[in-house]
Formats: C-alpha cells, sequence, structure tokens
C-alpha cells in the first residue's frame, strides 16, 4: 500500500538539489554543472588564475624575458659573498651564476611546466592502463598487477623517484621519469578502484544484461564515468611535480644542464646566500609554491564540483 | 494568515494540546540562490495520547516539519518562523541548550533508515543507557538494566546478549526496535515517528507499526506519524494532516478520511493506491506529473497543475484551511472539492 | 585478532618478494657493471673481481638472486661503497635520530591537526574554517627543504630586526657540552630516563624546528581530512539521533563525531609514515642531524648503491609494519573492520 512509485525517495529528500546537481549517464550535464560551480567558488577562480598566468608566462617566456636565458652574462659581478642587486638594467638583478634574475625566474616557468606536463602525462598513460587492465579484466591480471602496485607504493614516492634517478642517469628526461614513475602507482589504484566500484552499478549491469560486449562496457560505459577523480589527481600531481623536481635537486638529482633555468635548483644553489640576498632564493621558492597552490586550489575545487557530497 | 481555522481546531477540543503548531514556516536559503519555502504555514494540534498523522509525497515538507519541532534543523541557511507550543512552552524561543534537556526526555523522536541511524562503531547498549544516565539520572549498572528490560519490551530476543552487540550485527528490523527502545526509553510524552516503517520489510513494517501501536497506548505517549503511506495512516493514526508543497490541504479523522475524501489531492492518493473492494480488473487512476510542478500558493492551489479539477477559479491566492460545509468533521483547502460518495453534483 | 593480524602479515610476504625482486633488478640496471656500481668507480680492479665472485655476477641470474635473498635473510645487507661500513650497522647508527624526530614530527601534527580539522569543521564556514583551509594549502605547496631552511634562519641564525626570534639551536640533536648518558639514544627520552633534565630540555629544543618542517606537511593532510570527515560525520542520520536524544554536546562529539571522523584520520596517520622518511632526507641535512635521512642524502648523492637499496629495503619494510599496526588499529576502533 504505498502512494509513490517504487525508487523515488521519500525521505525530506533535499528540496536544495537543483538540476544541476542531476548525474546524467553520459556525464555531460555532470561535467556542466561542475562548471558552474567552479564558476562561483573563489578558490576555483583564485587556483585558475594561477595556472593560466603560469601557463601564459612559460609560452611566452621568450618574448618577455629582456635577456637570453642561462647566460652568465655577467658573472665576473658575482661574487660569493654579494651578488648586484636590482638596478636599470636588472629588475631583479643577478642571480648566484650572473643572469639576469628576472629572467631566469620567467624561463624557469618554462622548465617546470614542461617537467610538470610531461611527467604528469607519463605517470598518468602508464598508470591509467594499469588501471584499466586491472579493473577491466579483472581475475588473475588484476591480482599481479595490484601486487605489482602495492610494492611500488611500499617504497617512499621521493625514493622511488631517485631510485629511478639513478638508473637513468642524470637528464632532464630522468628527472620526469622520476617523478611519472613515483605517480604510477597512484593513478593505477585509483582508476581501478573507480573501475572497481562502478562493477555492480545498475547502469553497467543494465548495459551487460543488453549484451554489450565486456571491452565496449568498460570503455564507453564504465571508463568515462571513472575519469573525474583521475582528473582531479592528475591537477593535483602538476602541483607535486613542481616541488618533487625542488627535492630531486636538492639531492642533486635535478636538471643537469645548467644553462636551463629551473626553480629547483636555483632555490637550492642560493640558499647559502639567504641571509645576504634572500630574494634568490625566496623568489624561485615563492614561485614554487605559488605554482604548486594554484594547481592545488584548482584540483581540490574540481574534486567538489565533480562530487556533490563533498563539501569543502 | 491560517489562523482562524486553527483557533477554531483548537476550540473544538477540551484542554490545551500536548503540542500546538502554529503557522509553522521553514526557509531553506543559500546564497546566490532564491529561498526555498519548505514549510509554508502549516499549523496542527496533538492531544495527550493521540496519534497524529502527516501524510504527503517526497518533498511536501513534513520531514522538514518534524525536523522544525525538534529544533534539529541547521543552525545555518535555515529561518523558521511561527510557534511551536509544547504544553504551553514555544519550543522555538528555547535556547539550544534547553532544547536539548526537553529531547529525549519529553520529545523522542524515530527516524526512518535504522541502518543509518544508529552509531557503527558504538555498542547498541551504550546508546541505550546513554539516553537514560543523561535524562533518568541513573548510574551505570540501573541503566543498563533498564536497557534490557527496554530491548525485552520492544521484542529484542536475548537482550543481555545484545547490548554488547555492535549495530551491524543485528537486522534492520531489530535495529529499529532498538531505536524505538531509545526513543521510548524515558517515557516521552512525545514520540514523533519519521517514515519509521519505510526502510523495512513489508512483513518486517507490519510487525515494527503494531509495536510502536501498542507501545504508545501502554505508556500514554502522543504520537506523531510522518508517513507517505496511507496504509500505515489506516493502521494507526485517530487524525490525519494531509500535506501538499509545505501546506496542509485536508484534516479529518482516520474513518472520515478514507470514507470521503474531500480535497482532491487526497481523492487521487486513495485511487491511486489498490483497493480490495475494487472492480477486478479495474485500474488504478495515479495522480499524474510529480510533486514538483508545483504553482506558488500566492498565486492559487499548488496542486492545481495536477489536478483534473483545476479551472480558472483554482487561482486563488492563498487559499484558507477553512471548515468543509459539506462535511464538517474535515478542514480543507480546495475550491472544488471531491463531491461525498451519494452525494448529487 | 590475532587471525586478523597474521593474514595482514601473511599479505605483506608477496610484496616483500616483489620489492626484493624489483630491488634486485635495479641494480643489474644501473649504468655499467653491477660490481662497479656497487663498488663505486674508485674501486681497483681486484676488488671488482673480487665482488664479481662474491655476488656471482658471473653466475645465471636466477643463482644471484636467491644468494642475494638469502643473504638478506642473513641480515647481510651489504657494505658502504664509501666508508666499507655494513649497512645494517649505518641503518641502526641512522635509526634513532630519525625515529625520534619523525615521532615528534608526527606527535606535532597529530596533536595540532586533530583539533584544528575539529574546529574547523564544527564552524564550517565561519572565518575561522577559511583560515585553516588556506593554511593547511600553503603548508602542502612549499618544499619540505625550503621550509627548513627558512624556520633555521628565521629560528634558530635569526635576522635582522626579528634577531630576538633566534632562540633554538641551529644544528645537531644535543649540546655536546652536555654530559648526558645515553641508554636507548633516543635523546629526549633519555633524558627524562635517566631524570638529566637539561640533557633533556636540550634534546627537546634541538627537535623544535625539525620536527615542525618535518611536521607541516603531515600536519596540513591531517588537518583537511579531520576536517573533511568531521563534517562527514556530522551530517550522518546517526549524529543526528544522537541529538534527537538530547545529549549533551560533548558526548555528541566525543562519542558519536570523533570516534567515527578518526577512521579516515588514522589511515592517513598511517600513510603519512612514507612521507615522514622522505621528509627526513630532505631536514636531517638542514639541521646535520646524523640520522636515516642525513645517510641516504649521502649515499643518494655518491650513488652508493648498497646502501640506497638496503635502506630502501629497510625504510618498505617499515613502512608495512607500520601500516599494519594502523590497521589493526582501525580494526579496535571499527568493529565492522573486526569482524569481517
Amino acid at each position: 500500500m504505498t502512494l509513490i512509485a517504487p525508487g523515488a525517495g521519500s525521505a525530506a529528500g533535499d528540496p536544495l538539489e537543483g538540476p544541476t546537481a542531476t548525474v546524467d549517464e553520459h556525464g555531460t550535464s555532470l561535467w556542466r554543472g561542475a562548471l558552474q560551480r567552479l564558476r562561483r567558488d573563489p578558490f576555483a577562480i583564485t587556483g585558475a588564475l594561477i595556472v593560466v598566468v603560469f601557463v601564459l608566462v612559460a609560452l611566452f617566456a621568450p618574448l618577455l624575458a629582456p635577456y637570453a636565458p642561462a647566460g652568465a652574462q655577467w658573472g665576473n659581478q658575482v661574487t660569493p659573498s654579494d651578488v648586484p642587486g636590482p638596478s636599470a638594467d636588472h629588475l631583479l638583478g643577478l642571480d648566484a651564476f650572473g643572469s639576469d634574475l628576472y629572467t631566469q625566474l620567467l624561463f624557469g616557468a618554462r622548465q617546470s611546466l614542461i617537467i610538470g606536463v610531461v611527467s604528469t602525462g607519463l605517470g598518468l598513460a602508464v598508470g591509467a592502463l594499469i588501471g584499466l587492465l586491472a579493473g577491466g579484466i579483472g581475475g588473475w591480471v588484476d591480482v599481479v598487477l595490484m601486487r605489482v602496485v602495492d610494492v611500488l607504493l611500499s617504497i617512499p614516492s621521493l625514493l622511488l623517484a631517485v631510485s629511478v634517478a639513478a638508473v637513468l642517469g642524470r637528464t632532464s628526461i630522468s628527472v620526469m621519469i622520476a617523478i611519472a614513475a613515483a605517480q604510477v602507482p597512484i593513478f593505477a589504484r585509483l582508476l581501478r578502484g573507480s573501475l572497481l566500484a562502478q562493477r555492480n552499478a545498475d547502469y553497467v549491469l543494465a548495459a551487460s544484461s543488453l549484451g554489450l560486449r565486456r571491452r565496449t562496457v568498460v570503455l564507453s560505459h564504465m571508463l568515462p564515468n571513472s575519469l573525474g577523480p583521475v582528473i582531479v589527481q592528475a591537477t593535483l600531481v602538476l602541483a607535486t611535480a613542481t616541488i618533487e623536481v625542488a627535492a630531486l635537486s636538492y639531492l642533486g638529482l635535478g636538471e643537469p644542464n645548467p644553462t636551463v633555468a629551473e626553480w629547483g635548483r636555483m632555490l637550492v644553489k642560493s640558499q647559502n646566500r639567504l641571509e645576504t640576498d634572500p630574494q634568490l632564493a625566496l623568489l624561485p621558492g615563492l614561485l614554487i609554491a605559488l605554482t604548486a597552490l594554484g594547481f592545488t586550489l584548482l584540483g581540490e575545487a574540481l574534486r567538489e564540483a565533480l562530487d556533490p557530497k563533498f563539501r569543502r | 494568515m491560517t489562523v482562524p481555522a486553527v483557533t477554531l481546531a483548537a476550540r473544538r477540543r477540551e484542554g490545551t494540546p500536548l503540542l500546538s503548531v502554529r503557522d509553522l514556516q521553514v526557509r531553506f536559503t543559500r546564497r546566490g540562490r532564491a529561498p526555498v519555502r519548505a514549510v509554508d504555514g502549516v499549523s496542527f494540534d496533538v492531544a495527550p495520547g493521540q496519534v497524529v498523522g502527516l501524510v504527503g509525497e517526497s518533498g511536501c515538507g513534513k520531514s522538514v516539519t518534524s525536523l522544525a519541532v525538534m529544533g534539529l534543523l541547521a543552525p545555518r541557511g535555515v529561518e523558521v518562523e511561527g510557534e511551536v507550543l509544547f504544553e504551553g512552552q514555544d519550543l522555538l524561543a528555547l535556547s539550544s541548550d534547553e532544547l536539548r534537556e526537553l529531547r529525549g526526555r519529553d520529545i523522542a523522536m524515530v527516524f526512518q533508515d535504522p541502518m543509518t541511524s544508529l552509531n557503527p562503531v558504538v555498542p547498541v547498549g551504550t546508546q541505550v543507557t546513554e539516553v537514560l544516565r543523561r535524562h533518568a539520572g541513573m548510574d551505570r549498572g540501573q541503566a543498563r538494566d533498564e536497557a534490557e528490560s527496554l530491548l525485552e519490551r520492544v521484542g529484542i530476543p536475548d537482550p543481555a546478549r545484545r547490548l554488547k552487540d555492535y549495530p551491524h550485527q543485528l537486522s534492520g528490523g531489530m535495529r529499529q526496535r532498538a531505536l524505538i527502545a531509545i526513543a521510548l526509553a524515558c517515557k516521552p510524552r512525545l514520540l514523533i515517528a519519521d517514515e519509521p516503517t519505510t526502510a523495512l520489510d513489508v512483513t518486517i513494517q507490519a510487525q515494527v507499526l503494531e509495536l510502536l501501536k501498542q507501545l504508545v497506548a501502554e505508556t500514554g505517549t502522543a504520537m506523531i506519524m510522518i508517513t507517505h503511506d496511507l496504509g500505515v495512516v489506516a493502521g494507526i493514526c485517530d487524525e490525519v494532516n494531509v500535506m501538499y508543497a509545505g501546506r496542509v490541504v485536508e484534516r479529518a479523522g482516520r474513518r472520515e478520511l478514507f470514507a470521503s475524501p474531500r480535497h482532491q489531492y487526497t481523492g487521487g492518493l486513495l485511487r491511486s493506491i489498490p483497493r480490495l473492494d475494487a472492480v477486478r480488473g479495474g485500474q488504478l487512476t495515479p495522480i499524474p506529473g510529480s510533486a514538483s510542478d508545483v504553482l506558488p500558493w500566492e498565486r492559487g492551489c499548488a496542486f492545481a497543475p495536477r489536478c483534473s479539477a483545476q479551472d480558472a477559479d483554482c487561482l486563488v491566492p492563498d487559499l484558507e484551511l477553512t471548515l468543509d460545509d459539506v462535511r464538517p468533521e474535515h478542514r480543507l483547502r480546495c475550491v472544488h472539492p471531491v463531491p461525498p460518495p451519494g452525494a448529487a453534483l | 585478532m590475532l587471525q586478523f593480524v597474521l593474514r595482514r602479515l601473511a599479505l605483506m610476504v608477496p610484496v616483500l618478494i616483489g620489492l626484493s625482486l624489483l630491488l634486485f633488478a635495479w641494480v643489474r640496471a644501473l649504468p655499467g657493471d653491477p660490481a662497479r656500481a656497487l663498488l663505486g668507480q674508485r674501486a681497483t680492479a681486484r676488488s671488482v673481481e673480487n665482488v664479481t665472485r662474491l655476488y656471482g655476477f658471473d653466475r645465471p641470474l636466477h643463482e644471484q638472486y636467491f644468494s642475494y635473498v638469502g643473504a638478506l635473510l642473513r641480515g647481510d645487507f651489504g657494505s658502504s661503497t664509501q666508508t666499507g661500513q655494513p649497512v645494517v650497522d649505518l641503518f641502526q647508527n641512522g635509526f634513532p635520530a630519525t625515529a625520534e624526530l619523525a615521532v615528534c614530527a608526527l606527535a606535532f601534527a597529530v596533536a595540532l591537526g586533530i583539533p584544528l580539522g575539529y574546529f574547523a569543521a564544527r564552524r564550517h564556514g565561519t572565518a575561522l574554517d577559511n583560515l585553516t583551509v588556506g593554511a593547511s594549502l600553503l603548508g602542502v605547496v612549499v618544499p619540505v627543504f625550503f621550509l627548513a631552511y627558512l624556520l633555521k634562519l628565521v629560528f634558530a641564525i635569526g635576522v635582522g630586526p626579528l634577531d630576538f626570534l633566534g632562540v633554538f639551536p641551529t644544528s645537531g640533536r644535543q649540546n655536546p657540552r652536555i654530559d648526558a648518558t645515553h641508554i636507548t639514544d633516543f635523546y629526549l627520552l633519555d633524558g627524562i630516563l635517566t631524570q638529566e633534565w637539561d640533557a633533556a630540555w636540550d634534546a627537546l629544543l634541538h627537535l623544535v624546528l625539525p620536527a615542525v618542517a618535518l611536521g607541516t606537511i603531515p600536519l596540513a593532510i591531517i588537518v583537511r581530512i579531520t576536517r573533511a570527515a568531521v563534517l562527514d560525520v556530522t551530517g550522518e542520520d546517526y549524529v543526528r539521533t544522537a541529538e534527537a536524544k538530547g545529549l549533551l554536546r560533548s558526548t555528541i562529539s566525543r562519542r558519536h563525531v570523533l570516534r567515527n571522523a578518526l577512521l579516515p584520520v588514522v589511515t592517513t596517520v598511517g600513510l603519512q609514515a612514507g612521507l615522514l622518511l622522505s621528509g627526513a632526507v630532505l631536514t636531517e641535512t638542514v639541521f646535520a642531524i646524523n640520522g636515516l635521512g642525513a645517510t641516504l642524502f649521502d649515499a643518494i648523492t655518491l650513488l652508493d648503491y648498497p646502501v640506497l637499496q638496503g635502506f630502501i629495503l629497510a625504510i618498505a619494510l617499515m613502512y608495512a609494519l607500520i601500516n599494519l599496526t594502523v590497521d589493526v588499529l582501525y580494526g579496535v576502533i571499527d568493529p565492522r573492520v573486526r569482524v569481517s
């Protein structure tokens, strides 16, 4: 003797749930809704703004910079105890090697972007493939792959990156692979978990009961619905990558080519001048933190926007 | 706004009611959005020992009404107006600490979903005894003994062992029984049951309902039964308030309501459920549309968009809940009521 | 419960086997001759030959692997290519300093993070909440070693007009002029055990800055997880039930909100253990603390592979044991895990 059609929730319901909260199976309105929520979120806007400025600076560094990068053109003006400060020629003064600090900072953005994008793309591609195979095929493939992932996760990510860098030698590619390697198990776990969570979702059962092939169900139904958390993680990894580059530089495993401007190394190489010329370390340190903050804000806001349950 | 009808209702009954809800309004406000009026001027009374039903579809405001009475709505983003008089004292005017004294002792509540309403990491026994220790001033031992006898009374077998169990070790029906034991532990004068059987299996539903009915009868506890299920109403309520879009649209005694529904919405509800005495093979008549197809009450009858009897007359702003001139036992908010059985149109 | 622990221990076995395979493969993947990699670049041809025979680099791979595992099981993790010290000794030497630092850092993060996250959630949407969220965001984006340097500069060395802030020691674990008795090599603990309060106080002063630097990221993460968990739990039906029972606010917070909200926090704290160890690599050098991190830092910069290999294995083992402890703790708080 029930009045309401089966399936209709009978609780008070949230009278505030507007149409934006409904999730359709293709995820389009989910993403559109997420975008609407992002536009109202001051944290998201701040993050997006930082990221946009960062990317623009990285792309247009050659146009913005007054000098050629990493020339050490004024190396003779730098002494162990003193680095020339701001002047008419050099907006922020020189760096510890005798290059224009402003130029170096601009080109550092470029290097950070390249390392971040390449390493995240690499970590995402390999990790997602492992996760997809494990979550999509299941069975012994899942067991074996996840044990491998467990092994990788048992090594703290910095040590994993160090191990990889040690094998590959000191090249800029090896820095990127090292950072990517530390992300692989995280992406693999994430996608697999997300796929598994959907295995018994009604729409997956419905698609299977229609006789769709397993591969079709996984690739065109489960995968698109699992992408949200992966994209969020990728955004957050862009933040970690920026910081890990600095850590690798600190350990002497960073970018080997001294003519490439890189924030991490700039920071590390000027720490002994913190008392006399604090701007040399503070500015790159600040830029690393700011860039990481931008990606973190964006990633966190994206996570919340994609998940109606998640509250800040 | 709708005060005349309420005062009439109040005057009809001898003595003061146990609970008197007067023109209750609840608005949800959220920055950047138009406020949502979940409860829009609800008034009703509950006499001591009486069982009053609040019936309606999801989103009609019945649960929000009960949470407002209990003072359990979130402190921010919610505006509550009107009066909730419990033994003459306005609950809305009490401080949160004063309300805390009242809740669980004088007014208790049973919620819809027993699977999530018990704390998963605390033994069932503690969840019963904590309310006894808080309000009845019992020490640990007394509370334990009382909890055991409470579980026994609500029909939980082997109560001494169950006290040590965690919620996940109990079935849904058992958990709801435990929650009823918790609610009735301090012998409250008013029990609010918010869809207490909805989440249970059909066979268990009847048992739990029977248990509630028997317990409130024994203890003389008044009860507000909130439900969307007319079967529950038929089984247990003395008086029924039918709610639609945040307002009471019809009020009558249980028999009266079932024998002669007057509001078009109530009529629709009754026609949309199967009846044993209906012609075999006869069709059910569902109400078209859904509860979200509403008109704001300021513009006319909120049910008009889904009503088969609606016409231009229904666009009366703020239609009032008035005494039905055909069936005086009813109070009604409708321009074109359902004709009573046997009456010529 | 015992069964639960045993099952979890059994699950560690394949991970450890996988790890040993990986590390075995790693040394062979290193550029150049594995024997030379293990001995370092300055090794003589003769010692390279010795090591090749000793480790059997000329034998079939599976034999090499089994002899490697055999050595591990005997407690032989190889020796440093730089100093010739056994890796096990290096580990034992560094362990007390790092463990003490990590425990203090974690204590700082937990003791501050849980209350902060809790109060931010209870005052959801207020200025305090926004401030906490903002600060916790900043906490995760600053490179650890940079933070360590800044803390050292401001609170140990002292700069310009803020000179008076530089009250903490700049480096080391204890002032060498203090005549302290060492029993456990956990200096703070030693000071307390022997009731040499000046030694304990000095050890504590030395720990403050490194622990804060190392604990900042875990602190930020714990704040965020606690806050999210408390917000989640506050919306649960059983908290509404507790409110409907008219329980005291303190009872609801303690028994119904915190006990449930702590579950994800406990898991997170376990996961921070790995982060603390890598963080130690980056902080110990800044404060000249002779712990595992400093040893690892040297091994990394000098490419001392046996040390790296042995330390990674040992750290992974510790990490696994810590997470086992966390799982057991989880079982204590959550009865549902215990039964299944």
